[in-house]
């Protein structure tokens, strides 16, 4: 056992980054198995550190006590993860399934590409919050910036407060709920009427990411569907 | 890629770890731009002084040539800051005309301006930064893409008396705009697309322009990607652009304002717990002064 890692009485293992490197704390969470005991994780002194807990595949939970760099908690796979503090571009990015809190503001590109998962989001996301999204669920408390959920695929982005420019932009499907202001909608997206099944997704989502709001203080947003299929009227444009 | 480190001091207790703090944040930022480093330091001003940082072959006798202006002369490396009588300026610039093989990186009050190739722990130490002492200070590690590694390459690059500028990310109209400043009398060193941006705001501050409205003009003429941040002689300014791919990230305390590409460079900045984080937005003038 490194001298970074320390079981304590709670059972939780401390990993301290300023001890060990990086590539020593991704090897033991991705090499955990299935049944492991080791399931509570706590990392110390992240100081901003890239990949941070990326690639894990068994249901353990990781606080990454600080705050993280690029792509933390990228391509989880079922587990647990916390940030407390502010995360960088791509947070979880390519979630598959899982959960991710980021207790603080994060940066571009949250929960780019993620096929499954809630990523919870305290404070502010800023531009491209979702892009490519392909299942995941988001949940912003604060703002999200510009082209969120960009050419989305499927997934719920729910979003606290105001959304940025060109918000689901070239969209294809994937439910945009927002509660404050849209400054534009991008090309394709249009607001919908919500019906009782979005309303349930919506109020499950908010349950689950303890935010005190009613489904009916929501707008939501999603896909006109114009962009599917090649219009010939079009192809002067290109 | 390319990295940038800004800092701003409001508690003046702070100035004489100004440069140890930058020092700090440009090696972190190594990753980010191992090419070339450079950074501006504003230090000091003394009355009816002014200050000429020059970059001179090795061999030149620079002792000799600070004397003839009656300078004071600090050397550091390849570069020596001449500190002269504000009437001996003119002069001094004459005789700068007519010697090409003397480059001068930056004039100004307070403005110190260093840059080389290597790493920039190396570039660092070269000029000592460590032990340099200033209200605020700019600095840029750089990984090239629009032009090749020199000196003449690298950031930050001077737009004026006193002021600065580095930048992350590659403008693509730089030619176009730089063949149309030229015409308007701004000289080119280099093909650097920085260089462009940094005598963009030369020329708009020389038509009368003040500092924040050139650069939210800039925001309409200059193409690409960018993040900028400029030094002046009383403070620094921050813009991105509208798309903002670049990464910026800033902390604000009662004792300093800093920039940093990212957070890992301003791990180690005193209070940097409390402070205050958010990222910059897009397409928005910031700007930090304090009284001169």
């Amino acid at each position: 056992m490194s001298s970074a890692l320390e079981k304590t009485m709670e059972d939780t293992i401390m990993f301290d980054l300023a001890a060990a490197p990086l590539r020593e704390l991704n090897e033991k969470l991705q090499t955990l198995p299935g049944g492991t005991n080791q399931t509570a994780w706590r990392i110390a002194n992240p100081r901003g550190a890239h990949a941070l807990a990326v690639g894990i595949t068994t249901p353990v939970q990781v606080l990454i006590d600080g705050h993280a760099g690029y792509y933390a908690a990228g391509m989880n796979d079922g587990a647990a993860i916390t940030i407390n503090g502010n995360a960088a571009t791509g947070v979880a990015e390519n979630m598959m399934s899982g959960r991710v809190h980021v207790k603080g503001d994060a940066s571009q590109s949250a929960g780019a590409t993620a096929h499954g998962g809630l990523l919870i989001i305290d404070g502010n996301a800023s531009a491209r919050c979702g892009i490519s999204m392909k299942g995941i669920d988001i949940v912003v408390k604060g703002n999200v910036g510009h082209m969120s959920a960009f050419m989305a695929q499927s997934g719920n982005l729910v979003v606290c407060g105001d959304a940025g420019d060109a918000l689901g932009d070239s969209l294809y499907e994937a439910r945009l709920f927002v509660k404050g202001s849209v400054k534009s909608l991008g090309a394709d997206c249009e607001k919908k009427q919500m019906g009782a099944e979005d309303a349930a997704i919506l109020s499950d989502l908010l349950q689950r990411a303890g935010v005190a709001a009613k489904p009916e203080e929501f707008t939501l947003y999603g896909s006109a569907r114009t962009l599917y299929h090649f219009h010939v009227d079009n192809a002067g444009a290109y | 890629m390319c990295g940038i480190a800004g800092l701003f001091l409001k508690n003046s207790a702070l100035e004489p770890q100004l440069g140890a703090l930058m020092s700090q944040m440009l090696n972190v930022l190594t990753e980010r731009g191992p090419d070339s480093a450079g950074f501006a330091i504003y230090g000091a001003a003394a009355p009816g002084q002014v200050k000429f940082t020059l970059r001179a072959p090795a061999g030149f006798d620079m002792a000799g040539f600070a004397a003839r202006f009656g300078a004071s002369l600090s050397v550091h490396d390849d570069h020596a800051v001449l500190s002269l009588a504000q009437e001996k300026a003119a002069e001094l610039r004459n005789a700068l005309a007519k010697m090409p093989e003397i480059i001068v990186v930056s004039v100004g009050n307070r403005i110190e301006l260093f840059k080389g190739i290597g790493l920039p722990e190396e570039v660092g130490a070269r000029f000592g930064l460590a032990g340099m002492a200033g209200s605020h200070a700019v600095g840029h590690t750089r990984m090239a893409t629009e032009s090749a590694v020199t000196t003449e390459g690298a950031h930050p690059f001077s737009t004026g008396a006193d002021q600065c500028l580095v930048h992350n990310g590659s403008l693509s109209n730089h030619n176009d705009v730089r063949r149309r400043l030229m015409r308007e009398g701004i000289n080119f060193a280099t093909q650097n697309d920085t260089e462009v941006a940094a005598g963009y705001l030369s020329y708009k501050l020389r038509e009368g322009a003040k500092l924040d409205a050139a650069l939210t003009q800039a925001l309409e003429d200059l193409d690409g990607f960018y993040n900028f941040v400029v030094g002046t002689e009383t403070g620094f300014g921050v813009l991105r652009d509208p798309v903002s791919c670049k990464p910026a990230v800033m902390a604000e305390t009662d004792d300093y304002v800093a920039f940093a590409s990212e957070y890992r460079a301003l791990a180690d900045l005193p209070g940097i717990e409390a402070a205050h984080l958010f990222e910059p937005e897009p397409g928005r003038v910031y700007f930090w002064e304090r009284a001169a």
